[in-house]
């Protein structure tokens, strides 16, 4: 086992003392942010530590993960809801997407006992799935009412022809699906051949066999996989009903100023 | 009827009548509520108060998928789907067969060489057409449409509208929306004029010199446009 201990943890603070010297140098007035930024990953990352210290104690209940993984679908639709805000009632769809996509992905890594349900394996794989969909989620939100904006003619030519909204707003949902899964697919087809993954790493750090070390980080990257697939599709659906009326109008998000229709 | 908008109503009590047939101009300066109007004949738009009502029946209780077949509609700008022309046309009508897709590109003057273009490849003034060829593949009872010759060029416009005549002649009344007054002369059967979100006038062309109200012929003069 690796034990870089607290004197370890101190002189890995030498390589934040060059990227700020970097900046100096350069005059890029990063330093602060940069002094920030390793501050608050090291508190965040200490506070994080302590819960898990306490919930990995023998005998807590497996319902302390499950309320752990509650917060972080929580915290997740806030942020997705900050970064798209555009969308009306987006917290929920969000809170629903991430949930969905825990039930989907947690339910077969532990319903085929891939990985023992334990607070131990539940809190690390439940944060994989979240952290890694996040950035996704958030791509297909701005995506989709970014293209229901400038598509909208297109898509009002396809109602008019009395198509319902689903048909209309299908090509348009495709596509945005599709930027935000093909990054994923890039991510998932390169890895090991430019930089060993996360989990793998960390594993094999920490002294555990190299091919087991594998054999997660393979289910590991499933699971994102799965995981960015489902909340991308339920945030995709949902955004657009929400963008529809149940008449098959397409609702205008952005009208600062006169609307092109008034013209 | 009326709309609401951002900062005035777009349309602020509109209330007239659209003869069933003929060419029907809906002229008025921009931001009028011409548009606005036409979107609530084919439940793009719902007004926020009022009832638009086709052939008797308030459209609000007609099934808009149904209602948008019977009342096709034209856009200002093209609006070219990806795909070929004859994709387009399918999307109007998935079963449409080889001879019923060359009929329709015949019919705005179009040729079946068109068929295999790609349609966002087109000019303007081909898009607008294969667009107006699209929505006829529905057979619509009326054909709404909305300053469909803006973007397009001077011989382009003067095809669109004879195809509206043309229209006439098959018993498919035309509503047709332009700020062009020369336009309006040229197509008109019946007038509306819309000023400030309301109707100000309904009558034939030439009506609109003697009997105009003051607020329409100031825009017909010119002082309001």
């Amino acid at each position: 086992m690796t034990d870089i201990g607290w004197v370890g943890l101190a002189l890995s603070l030498l390589l934040v003392v060059v990227a700020v010297v970097l900046s100096m140098w350069e005059r890029l007035g990063l330093e602060r942010g940069i002094v920030w930024a390793a501050t608050r990953a090291l508190a965040q990352l200490l506070a994080v530590g302590l819960v898990l210290q306490v919930l990995l104690e023998p005998g807590v209940s497996v319902w302390w993960g499950w309320l752990w993984v509650v917060a972080m679908v929580g915290i997740a639709a806030v942020t997705v809801q900050r970064r798209a805000p555009l969308v009306p009632g987006i917290l929920w769809l969000a809170v629903l997407a991430f949930a969905g996509s825990a039930v989907v992905t947690l339910g077969v890594l532990f319903g085929f006992g891939i990985f023992e349900l334990d607070i131990r394996t539940l809190i690390p794989l439940a944060g994989l799935m979240i952290g890694n969909s996040l950035a996704a989620t958030v791509l297909v939100s701005r995506r989709l009412v970014a293209e229901f904006d400038e598509k909208r003619g297109e898509v009002e030519a396809r109602l008019a022809l009395g198509q319902p909204a689903s048909a209309a707003a299908h090509p348009y949902v495709r596509e945005s699906l599709r930027t935000a899964l093909i990054p994923q697919i890039e991510t998932t087809k390169a890895v090991g051949l430019i930089a060993l993954p996360g989990t793998m790493t960390g594993l094999i750090l920490a002294g555990v066999d190299p091919i087991d070390a594998v054999q997660v980080q393979a289910a590991v990257m499933y699971l994102v996989l799965g995981s960015v697939a489902t909340t991308t599709t339920v945030m995709a659906l949902g955004i657009r009903r929400r963008l529809f009326t149940p008449d098959h109008r397409l609702l205008r998000l952005t009208s600062p100023g006169p609307p092109p229709a008034a013209r | 009827m009326t709309v609401a908008g951002a900062t005035r109503p777009r349309l602020d009590g509109a209330t007239g009548e659209v003869p069933d047939r003929g060419v029907t101009v809906l002229v008025g300066p921009s931001g009028s509520g011409k548009s606005t109007l036409l979107r609530c004949c084919n439940r793009l738009e719902a007004p926020d108060a009022g009832t638009v009502r086709f052939r008797d029946d308030d459209v609000a209780g007609l099934d808009p998928l149904v209602l948008r077949r019977r009342v096709g509609m034209v856009f200002q700008r093209p609006t070219p789907f990806a795909g070929s022309v004859r994709d387009n046309l399918r999307v109007a009508e998935p079963a449409l067969s080889e001879r019923a897709s060359e009929l329709a590109l015949e019919r705005v003057g179009l040729d079946r060489s068109f068929l295999d273009r790609d349609a966002r490849a087109l000019s303007g003034g081909e898009a607008q057409r294969v667009c107006l060829a699209r929505t006829l593949v529905t057979t619509p009872e009326v054909v709404l449409m909305d300053e469909v010759t803006s973007s397009v060029d001077p011989a382009t416009r003067l095809g669109l509208e004879q195809l509206a005549r043309a229209l006439d002649d098959v018993e498919v009344p035309v509503i047709w929306v332009t700020h062009d007054l020369e336009q309006m002369q040229r197509l008109a059967d019946h007038v509306l004029v819309v000023v400030d979100g309301r109707i100000v006038h309904a009558g034939t062309p030439s009506s609109l010199a003697s009997d105009a109200p003051p607020e329409a012929r100031r825009f017909l003069t010119g002082e309001a446009a």
